[in-house]
């Protein structure tokens, strides 16, 4: 073969490559907007959101379709988890950067990057054989959006303190040069220098790891006791859209499984928003 | 001089290089002739790599790069986009301002090239791998550790030995981009005894920013010089003449500008 | 003491309890896990079948099946990878309205919920092709999920090999493809590696997508159409669905998390390796 038969072969073949890749997304709108044709059509959108519950069953006229209490769940157990982790993984990025000797900032990246890669199933496990019992005996049933949002806290915190990590290593040293030339003190260089100068970065990891904690299914599943209402206390079992998913599709049949696909469509349009966000953010930056 | 029977090797006409539209290069008409060794000098940024990458096509991996004009090789344009950019490139072998050794063996440097362009043979690769080493003066220096990585070697014998890759593939012309200024004087010296050597055999378009090393090595010169900010081609001629009696202002200040 | 001390002080306050508060609690989550899972970690454990539902036995099958989905995943999603990534980064096209599509594709993917990725699964591979619950499709949805990431750190690796190779192929003559495998490759070998490691990692890792993809069943898998669980589907169902499995479910989250740090600690040691092999110029 010659020389540039050669390289037009291997231009399509990696144009193939690319391609596929980059199809899979629009494959999985696809079977996703699909698979919930049968519920939207038979079903509704409105009855998504105006059924007394969340009794599904095989043929729409049969049962009620209610997502409303397990998207609020998605989206309280999210808030809730943001909330918590985001001052604590920046608490961690800053100590990595400004008040840990260097031997332990390393040690520190390390073991946040250890955590990062654990598994959420391990997570939840771990939820599920201490941390539950431990709020059951605060105030039971233990299992709870409380639980839940401590997990995903958890889970969700090491990559939020990574992403700040890398945003506060982008902050340019002359203004730290600067800031202590001036003679400010640290907090007021943390607080006027530091952040504003960060400020993207941080807002582009925090959106991010809001979707990550939108989507997340196992350790939510195994914490929350999975009762469908809208949780009225901290304290109250509920159940996410991801966990709903995760426990029907075995048996699912029908309406009932399109229901389902339904509620992954609301899902990545949901995620889907938050990195539309996150993009404008970091454009941002760019014109800051 | 010997060798060079003055026919013509390479006619540029009307040569023109832009980047993104801005032009670097306007108007170069230049005939290289067969065997001689053609000296490139002028002031930096004047468009002497952008002429070089012309000849051997190089340019086409610049993007929002575009040539116009005519470079005339063999009867055929080379800036035709339907040139055979593989055989153009190993007829014309070119030389980097930087030792550029793949991060392979000394042997596998050599041996890709010569694989790629269909020598398959182990003892020809073989042969073919010691005759050019020795070409280049590098074959006792490295004949014991021709596994060894390219990259551990010295910049001089990493020059040496990229010019051995590229004369292994037997080039009718060699394109030289400063291949001296990145080496001390002992190894420059090596590399400039190597182009004299060539003299001859194969022709050689030589860019330095060396006035000395172009009196002592080049037939003919061409003088670059950047004119309301593209590169125009100023004087060229026979090494001797142009030296001696230059017929531009410009050349008689540039080169006056050596010893002031 | 002036505002700005007090102020340093408390900042410096806050930051040390929260981090050591934090720290607690992570060293809490590792201890009891190794401290209660630890002793069951036998050879008979990683070898036997599992029995009584997975309170007695071991999780040989498991750990099998879990290989044979990784396998199947790499094998497919390693080329399509190294594919799409050589386009995007060592051809102009990069540029071009297909490759920002694909780049802004594969973007979207990399945030897309592990459970749709499960929907979306079990949908095309055991409906739409047929496999039903099995090794193949629960290999091609986490296929699909560790793409981006293998694809990104791939990119890397080829964006930091010297362009000065690029043009000493080029000007040798050397067609594209050639210069691509026997040099720009090997150059590009730690990011691959890098990509490979977090793929394999994801892949691991997941569980969601592997609920109605290869499913639960526990035997020895005897072909790749088998349906069969995973390490981490195994945790979840020991945990939630089987009465006294808590045991057996720690020591397979052991075992998994285990596993999770070998791959990354190969990396690193690899990569050092290569690294160290290479000689760099002066
Ligand atoms: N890849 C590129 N993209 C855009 N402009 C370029 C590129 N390469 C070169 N140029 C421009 O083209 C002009 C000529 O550059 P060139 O490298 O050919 O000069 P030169 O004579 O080789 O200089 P030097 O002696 O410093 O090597 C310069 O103005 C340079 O800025
Ligand atoms: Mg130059």
């Amino acid at each position: 073969m010659s020389p540039s038969s050669k390289d037009r072969l291997l231009v399509w073949v990696l144009r193939a490559c690319a391609g596929l890749s980059g199809a899979i997304v629009l494959l999985i709108a696809v079977f996703l907007v699909l698979e919930s044709l049968p519920a939207l059509r038979n079903v509704g959108f409105a009855r998504f959101f105006s059924d007394p519950s969340w009794h599904p069953a095989r043929y729409a006229a049969d049962g009620a379709y209610n997502l409303a209490p397990m998207l609020a769940g998605t989206l309280l157990a999210m808030a809730g988890a943001v909330a918590l982790a985001t001052p604590l993984g920046f608490c961690a990025a800053l100590f990595c950067h400004f008040y840990a000797p260097p031997g332990l900032a390393r040690a520190c990246r390390r073991l946040i990057e250890l955590l990062a890669g654990i598994p959420s199933v391990v997570y939840g496990f771990w939820g599920l054989v201490t941390l539950v019992p431990l709020l059951n005996k605060v105030q039971p049933p233990g299992a709870s959006l409380l639980a839940g949002i401590l997990i995903l806290a958890l889970m969700i915190l090491p990559t939020i303190a990574l992403m700040a990590d890398g945003a506060l290593a982008n902050v340019p040293a002359e203004y730290l040069r600067g800031a202590a030339a001036l003679g400010l003190s640290r907090s007021a260089t943390i607080v006027g220098v530091v952040f504003p100068a960060a400020k993207s970065g941080l807002f582009t990891g925090v959106i991010l790891e809001t979707g990550r904690a939108a989507g997340e299914t196992m350790a939510l599943l195994m914490v929350c006791g999975n009762v469908v209402q809208v949780p009225k206390s901290l304290f109250d079992p509920m159940r996410t859209l991801t966990a709903n998913i995760a426990l029907e599709m075995g048996y699912a049949l029908g309406d009932h499984r399109s229901a389902l696909f339904v509620s992954g469509l609301v899902l990545l349009a949901l995620i889907v928003a938050l990195a539309a966000a996150a993009e404008w953010l970091s454009k941002g930056r760019v014109y800051e | 001089m010997s060798g060079t029977d003055g026919s013509t090797f390479l006619r540029m006409e009307n040569l023109g290089l832009a980047y993104h539209g801005k032009p670097a290069l306007e108007g170069v008409d230049l005939e290289i002739r067969r065997g001689a060794i053609t000296a490139l000098i002028g002031p930096s940024g004047c468009g002497k790599t952008s002429l070089l990458t012309c000849v051997n096509r190089l340019i086409d991996l610049v993007p929002g790069a575009r040539a116009k004009g005519k470079v005339e090789f063999q009867g055929r344009d080379v800036l035709d986009p339907r040139a055979d950019l593989f055989a153009l490139r190993k007829r014309i072998g070119m030389l980097f301002q930087r030792p550029n050794p793949f991060p392979l063996s000394i042997r596998r440097n050599l041996e890709l090239p010569l694989r790629e362009h269909g020598l398959r043979d182990r003892a020809e690769l073989a042969a073919t791998v010691e005759r050019t080493l020795r070409d280049v003066a590098l074959w006792d220096e490295v004949k014991d550790r021709l596994e060894k990585p390219a990259l551990a070697l010295s910049g001089g014998q990493q020059q040496r030995l990229c010019l051995a890759r590229a004369l292994a593939l037997e080039p009718e012309a060699m394109l030289m981009d400063e291949p001296c200024s990145a080496l001390d004087p002992l190894a420059s010296g090596a590399v400039e005894d190597l182009i004299v050597s060539l003299r001859g055999r194969v022709t050689v378009l030589i860019v330095t920013h060396n006035l000395a090393q172009a009196r002592r090595i080049a037939d003919d010169v061409a003088l670059l010089w950047l004119q309301d900010g593209v590169g125009r081609l100023i004087e060229r001629g026979p090494a001797a003449a142009f030296f001696a009696q230059p017929k531009e202002e410009i050349t008689r200040a540039y080169l006056s500008g050596e010893r002031g | 003491m002036s505002r700005g001390r007090a102020a340093d002080r408390l900042l410096a306050l806050a930051v040390w309890v929260s981090v050591l508060a934090v720290a607690a609690v992570f060293f809490w989550i590792l201890g009891s896990l190794l401290w209660s899972g630890m002793g069951r970690v036998t050879w008979a454990f990683l070898t036997t079948a599992p029995r009584d539902a997975g309170r007695a036995g071991g999780i040989g099958p498991i750990l099998v099946s879990t290989l044979l989905i990784l396998g199947v995943c790499m094998a497919v999603s390693l080329p399509l990878g190294l594919g799409a990534a050589v386009l995007l980064s060592e051809f102009a096209e990069a540029g071009s309205l297909f490759g920002r599509a694909v780049r802004r594709s594969l973007d979207v993917l990399a945030g897309v919920p592990s459970i749709v990725f499960g929907l979306f699964g079990t949908a095309l591979f055991c409906q739409a092709l047929g496999l039903g619950y099995s090794i193949f499709a629960g290999g091609l949805t986490l296929a699909c999920m560790v793409l981006p990431i293998l694809i990104r750190a791939t990119e890397e690796g080829f964006r930091s090999a010297p362009s000065e190779y690029r043009r000493a192929a080029a000007a040798l003559g050397m067609s594209r493809a050639s210069a691509l495998w026997h040099v720009l490759l090997p150059a590009a070998a730690p990011g691959l590696l890098v990509g490979l490691v977090l793929g394999m990692g994801r892949a691991l890792a997941e569980t969601a997508a592997l609920l109605f993809t290869s499913g639960y069943v526990d035997r020895m898998p005897e072909s790749l159409l088998d349906s069969a669980r995973a390490l981490s589907i195994h945790i979840y169902d020991l945990s939630m669905n089987v009465t006294g499995g808590d045991p057996n479910a720690c020591a397979t989250a052991v075992v998994l998390v285990a596993l999770l740090l070998a791959v990354n600690g190969l990396a690193a040691w690899m990569t050092g390796r290569w690294l160290s092999r290479r000689v760099l110029p002066a």
